[in-house]
C-alpha cells in the first residue's frame, strides 16, 4: 500500500489534526477572537464528519488504522457530539469571565483521539488514541482555572487516568509478550490456543484500563467528583463522546482480538455490568447535586452498555452501539439544560435549585423531564429503545439473570429521576432564573426533540446503520 | 381511513391546541384557562364521536381483529393497531368517561389548568393506545407511558400526601411492568414476531409458559390491583383529584383485566390453567378482606377505593374461570364498574368540593338539603352492591355462574362479598345521607347544580341501560369471547386429556 493510499484512509483524522494545529497558530496571533476560533472548530468537526461519512473502507498503516462501518458509525456520532459542545461552552465560559481560545482546539484534539480509538487496529494506535483523548480532556476539566473545584476535578481526573493508562499499558505489554504481536488479528490467533493464561492475564489489565475510561464499576470512583467539578458544558462532552469511543474500542479489542476467548471475558463483563447498574442505581439515590446524580446515572447506563456487549454476539454489539448513541442524546441534552440555567449568575446544580422550574423555564423543564424519563428507560423516549436492544441481546444470549437484574436496577434508579421531575413540577419556585444563552437553549431543546419524538421515526435507519457497524466488529 | 389511529391521536390535537394557547396567551389568565377547558372538552367529545362511529361500524360477527392498521417500525417490530370484541368496548368506555372527567374538573381545578387538561388528553391517547395496540412493544410503550401523566396528575393536583402517593403509584407499577418487559423480549426472541394476533396462535412450551405467565401476572396484578399488591390504590385514590380518581378507577384498572384477557389466557393457556387456583385464592381473599377493610374506613374515598379492589377480585376470578360466562361476566363487570365507581367518586367529589373534607363523620342528613344528590348517590350505591336492574348485577351474577362451574368454593366465598358490599355501602349511605343534620356547617350545603346533573345523567343512563339491556354488550363481545374460550379449552384439554 502506498503512502498516499494510507493517508487517504485517514482523511478525517488529517482534517482534525491540521485544523487543530492551524487554529492554534491563528489563535496565538489573534487571542481575542475566541468566538471565531470556536466556530471555525465547529466547521472543522463538521468537515471531518462529512469526510468520514464519504470515506472508503480499508486498513491503513499496516493494520494500525481501520476504516470500516463501525469506525464510521462511531466517528460520525463522536464528531457531532463534540461539535455541539463548542457553542454550548462558549457563552458559559464568557459569562464566567473565562476567555481562552484554546478550549475548542482541545475539543478538536480530543475528538481526534477518539477517532483514533475507534479506528485502532493494534495496541499501539489504541494507546495513542486513548492518551491523546485523555490528555485533552484532563486539561478541559480544569479549564475553569480560578475555580478550586474545577482544578481539583482536573487533577483527580489526571492522576486516576494516568493510573488507568498504566494498567492498560501493562496489559498491552503482557499481551504483546505472549502473543508476539500488537495486531488484533494476530492476537486473535494466539488467544485461540489452549495455553493462553498469560494472554488472558494481560487482557484483564486491558479490560480494567478501558473500564476506567468508560467509568464502569468497580473503576467508577472518579466519575462523580470529576462531573461535579468540571465546567458543565465540558461534562456534556466527556459524558458522551469518549464513552462511545471507549465502548467501540472495547468491542473491537474483544471482537477482533479475543473473540476466541469469549467465554473467558464474558463473565468479567457480566459482573462489571451488574456492579455498575447496582452502584449507579443505589448510590444515585442519595445525591443532591445534579451533576453527581447524573454521574451515577451514567455509571448505571454504562452498565447496560457493557451488558449488551457481554452477550458477545453481533446482536450484542449492535445493542451496545444503539444504546450508546441514544444515550449520548440524553446526556448531551441534559447537560445542555444545566449549562443553560443560572440564577443570579450562579450555576444551578442542586436538585433544590430546580424547584418550580416548570413555571420559570417551561421549555427547559420539559426538556429535562424528557431526558429524565429517557434515562429512566420509559417508552417511547430514546433511552427505552437503547435498553430494549440491550436486554433483548442479553436475553437472546441466555443472560436472563443479568438482564432481569438490570431491569430491576432500572426501577431503583427510577426513584431519583422521579425525584428530579417531582422537584421541577410539584415544588414552588424560589425565584426567577437568568435568561439562558441562545446556543444552550437551542441545543437543549433540539436534543429533547431527538429524544422524543424524532427517535421514533429515525429508529429504523439507526437500526440498520448500527447493524452494519456491529457486523464489522468481529463478534460472532 | 385509519379510524383507530384517528381515535388514539385525536386527543393529541387538543394538547397541541392548548399548547398554542399557552404559548401565545397570557400565562395564568382566566381566559387562557377557560380556553383550555373548552378545547379539552371539545377534543374529548370528538374522540367520543369517533369511538361511537367505531362501535357502529364494528362487525360483531367477526371474532378476529378489525380496523387493522400495519406499518413496519424498526428491528422487525410493527406499528399495529386493531380491535376485537374484547377491546372495542373499552375504547368506547374511555372515550365516554373522558368528557365527564373534564367536566368534573371544570370548577374544582383552578391552578395550572392548561397543564391539567394536557395531562388528561395525553392520558386518553395512551389508554386508547393500550386497548388498540396489536404489537407487544407498542402495547408496552402505551402501557408504560401512561404512568407519567397520572404521576403528574396525582402529584400536582392531589391532596396532602400527594408526593408519596404519586411515587408509590409510579414505582409499584413500574416494577411490575419491567418484569413483563423481560417476558416480552423473551417472546420476541424465541418466536421472532411481536405481533399479538400471531402470538395468540403460537404454542409456547408449558414450562416456558409458567415463567412468562408469572412475569405478565406481576404487571397486571399490580395494575388490577389484586390482593396483596393493591396497597398503592387507596393512597393514589385518596390523594388524586376527583377526575383523576374517576379515570383511575374507571379505566386504568381495566388495563390489568384487559391484559389478562389479551395475553395471559390466549398466549399461556396451560399456565393460566395451572395458576387458576392461585388466582381464585387471591381473588376470594380480595373480595372478603378488602370488603371488611372498606367497612372500617373513615374516609369516603378510601372506602370506595377498597370496594374497587373487591370488585376487581370478582373480575379476576371470572377471567380465570375459562368459560364463556366467566369471561363475559368479567368484561361486563369491568365496564359496569367503570361507570359505577366513576360515578361514586364523582359523588364524593360533589360533597368534597362543597365541604373540603371526606370524613364520613363530618356528614349526615344530607337528604334534607340535597334530595337530588341523595337519589343519584342511592342509584350508584345500589349499582355497586349489585342490585338487579343495574349493570352491577349482570356482571356479578355472570361471573359467579362462571366461577361456580370450576370452583364451587370460590364462588361461595365470592357470593359473600355481595353481602359484605351491601353492608359497607348501606352503612356509608346511611351515615352520609340519612338522619338529621347534626353538623351546623352542613346547613347551607347546596344541591347538585345543572353542570353536575349533566355529568351524572349519562352515567345514570349508562348504568340502567347496561342493567336492563345486557345483550347490547354481549352482541358485540360474544364472538371474540367464544373464540377465546374455545382456543383456551382446546389448549388445556390437550394438556389434561
Amino acid at each position: 500500500m502506498t503512502f498516499s493510499a494510507n493517508l487517504a484512509l485517514a482523511i478525517p483524522e488529517l482534517i482534525l489534526a491540521i485544523g487543530a494545529l492551524s487554529l492554534l497558530v491563528a489563535g496565538a496571533f489573534a487571542p481575542a477572537q475566541t468566538r471565531m476560533v470556536g466556530w471555525a472548530s465547529v466547521l472543522v468537526l463538521l468537515g471531518a464528519t462529512v469526510a468520514t461519512a464519504t470515506q472508503p473502507f480499508g486498513v491503513a498503516f499496516s493494520g494500525g488504522l481501520i476504516s470500516d462501518a463501525a469506525a464510521t458509525f462511531a466517528k460520525v456520532a463522536i464528531y457531532l457530539a463534540s461539535a455541539v459542545v463548542i457553542p454550548l461552552a462558549q457563552p458559559w465560559f464568557e459569562r464566567r469571565g473565562v476567555k481562552v481560545f484554546e478550549f475548542p482546539i482541545l475539543v478538536l484534539l480530543a475528538a481526534l483521539g477518539m477517532g483514533m480509538m475507534v479506528s485502532a487496529g493494534d495496541l499501539i494506535s489504541l494507546y495513542i488514541g486513548i492518551e491523546l483523548q485523555s490528555l485533552a480532556l484532563y486539561v478541559l476539566a480544569a479549564m475553569h482555572r480560578d475555580n478550586a473545584k474545577a482544578s481539583e476535578a482536573g487533577l483527580k481526573y489526571f492522576v486516576l487516568g494516568a493510573l488507568s493508562s498504566g494498567l492498560l499499558l501493562y496489559g498491552a505489554s503482557l499481551i504483546y509478550g505472549f502473543a508476539g504481536s500488537t495486531h488484533f488479528s494476530e492476537i486473535a490467533q494466539a488467544a485461540g490456543a489452549p495455553e493462553n493464561t498469560g494472554l488472558l492475564f494481560g487482557l484483564v489489565f486491558l479490560i480494567c484500563g478501558i473500564a476506567f475510561k468508560v467509568s464502569a464499576a468497580p473503576f467508577h470512583m472518579w466519575t462523580p467528583d470529576v462531573y461535579e467539578g468540571a465546567p458543565t458544558p465540558i461534562v456534556a462532552l466527556f459524558a458522551a463522546a469518549p464513552k462511545l469511543a471507549a465502548m467501540v474500542l472495547f468491542a473491537r479489542v474483544l471482537g477482533d482480538g479475543f473473540a476466541t476467548a469469549a467465554d473467558q471475558w464474558q463473565q468479567i463483563l457480566v459482573i462489571m455490568a451488574m456492579a455498575s447498574v447496582a452502584v449507579g442505581a443505589f448510590a444515585g439515590l442519595v445525591q443532591s447535586n445534579l451533576k453527581r446524580l447524573w454521574a451515577y446515572s451514567s455509571i448505571a447506563n454504562i452498565g447496560y452498555a457493557v451488558l449488551g456487549l457481554s452477550s458477545g454476539t453481533t446482536e450484542g454489539a449492535q445493542a451496545m452501539l444503539m444504546f450508546m448513541v441514544l444515550y449520548m442524546i440524553d446526556v448531551t441534552g441534559f447537560f445542555a439544560c444545566l449549562a443553560a440555567l443560572s440564577r443570579g449568575g450562579r450555576s444551578m446544580e442542586t436538585l433544590q435549585d430546580m424547584a418550580g422550574l416548570i413555571k420559570e423555564r417551561p421549555a427547559i423543564a420539559l426538556a429535562m423531564t424528557v431526558f429524565a424519563l429517557s434515562a429512566l428507560g420509559l417508552p417511547p423516549f430514546s433511552g427505552f429503545f437503547g435498553k430494549y436492544y440491550v436486554f433483548k441481546a442479553a436475553l437472546d444470549a441466555g443472560l436472563w439473570g443479568p438482564a432481569v437484574f438490570g431491569l430491576v436496577g432500572s426501577v431503583v434508579a427510577a426513584f431519583y429521576y422521579l425525584k428530579l421531575i417531582k422537584v421541577m413540577w410539584f415544588d414552588p419556585s424560589p425565584g426567577a432564573t437568568d435568561k439562558p444563552p441562545v446556543e444552550a437553549n437551542t441545543i437543549a431543546l433540539t436534543s429533547a426533540l431527538f429524544a422524543f419524538p424524532v427517535v421514533i421515526v429515525a429508529l429504523h435507519s439507526l437500526d440498520m446503520l448500527a447493524e452494519r457497524a456491529a457486523r464489522a466488529l468481529g463478534l460472532a | 381511513m385509519p379510524l383507530l389511529s384517528l381515535i388514539t391521536y385525536a386527543p393529541l390535537l387538543g394538547v397541541a391546541g392548548i399548547l398554542l394557547v399557552r404559548l401565545f396567551g397570557k400565562a395564568d389568565s382566566a381566559a387562557g384557562d377557560n380556553a383550555s377547558r373548552w378545547i379539552a372538552f371539545a377534543t374529548t367529545l370528538v374522540t367520543l364521536a369517533l369511538s361511537v362511529l367505531l362501535v357502529a361500524q364494528f362487525d360483531p360477527k367477526n371474532p378476529g381483529f378489525q380496523f387493522v392498521e400495519e406499518a413496519p417500525w424498526f428491528a422487525g417490530l410493527y406499528y399495529r393497531m386493531g380491535v376485537d370484541g374484547i377491546s372495542v368496548l373499552f375504547v368506547l368506555l374511555t372515550a365516554f368517561l373522558m368528557p365527564l372527567c373534564i367536566a368534573a374538573s371544570w370548577k374544582s381545578i383552578e391552578t395550572r389548568v392548561p397543564e391539567y387538561m394536557m395531562a388528561f388528553l395525553l392520558l386518553e391517547t395512551l389508554v386508547i393506545g393500550v386497548f388498540c395496540a396489536l404489537d407487544l412493544v407498542l402495547f408496552y410503550a402505551f402501557f408504560e407511558f401512561g404512568l407519567v401523566p397520572m404521576f403528574l396528575i396525582i402529584g400536582i393536583w392531589g391532596g396532602q400526601r400527594r408526593v408519596y402517593a404519586a411515587f408509590k403509584f409510579f414505582l409499584y407499577t413500574l416494577l411490575g411492568s419491567v418484569l413483563m418487559l423481560a417476558a416480552i423480549l423473551f417472546m420476541i426472541g424465541t418466536t421472532g414476531t411481536s405481533s399479538i394476533p400471531e402470538l395468540m396462535t403460537h404454542h409456547f412450551d408449558p414450562n416456558v409458559q409458567t415463567w412468562l405467565w408469572l412475569a405478565f401476572f406481576a404487571s397486571f396484578a399490580v395494575k388490577m390491583p389484586m390482593w396483596p399488591v393493591h396497597t398503592w390504590l387507596p393512597d393514589a385514590h385518596v390523594e388524586a383529584p376527583t377526575a383523576g380518581s374517576v379515570f383511575l378507577a374507571g379505566i386504568l384498572l381495566k388495563m390489568g383485566g384487559y391484559g389478562f384477557l389479551r395475553f395471559s389466557l390466549p398466549m399461556f393457556p396451560n399456565a393460566s390453567d395451572l395458576f387458576a387456583p392461585l388466582v381464585f385464592g387471591l381473588s376470594a381473599i380480595a373480595v372478603v378482606y378488602t370488603s371488611l377493610v372498606a367497612f372500617r374506613q373513615t374516609d369516603v374515598k378510601k372506602l370506595i377505593a377498597y370496594s374497587s379492589v373487591a370488585h376487581m377480585g370478582l373480575v379476576t376470578m371470572g377471567i380465570f374461570s375459562g368459560n364463556a360466562q366467566g369471561e363475559q361476566g368479567a368484561i361486563y363487570q369491568m365496564l359496569s364498574h367503570g361507570l359505577i365507581s366513576g360515578a361514586l367518586f364523582l359523588c364524593v367529589g360533589v360533597i368534597y368540593d362543597r365541604m373540603h373534607t371526606r370524613e364520613i363523620k363530618f356528614y349526615g342528613g344530607l337528604v334534607t338539603r340535597m334530595p337530588v344528590y341523595a337519589a343519584v348517590f342511592m342509584l350508584f350505591a345500589m349499582g355497586n352492591v349489585g342490585l338487579p336492574g343495574t349493570s352491577g348485577f349482570v356482571g356479578e351474577i355472570l361471573t359467579m355462574v362462571g366461577v361456580y362451574q370450576v370452583s364451587t368454593w370460590t364462588a361461595i366465598v365470592a357470593a359473600s362479598g355481595v353481602i359484605l358490599s351491601a353492608v359497607y355501602m348501606l352503612t356509608l349511605y346511611r351515615a352520609v345521607v340519612f338522619g338529621t343534620i347534626t353538623n351546623p356547617k352542613l346547613e347551607t350545603i347546596t344541591d347538585l347544580n345543572w353542570r353536575e346533573i349533566a355529568i351524572f345523567a349519562p352515567l345514570i343512563v349508562g348504568t340502567l341501560y347496561l342493567g336492563l339491556q345486557p345483550n347490547s354488550v354481549f352482541d358485540l363481545t360474544s364472538a371474540s369471547v367464544d373464540q377465546l374460550v374455545q382456543v383456551y379449552q382446546a389448549a388445556i384439554g390437550g394438556a389434561h386429556p
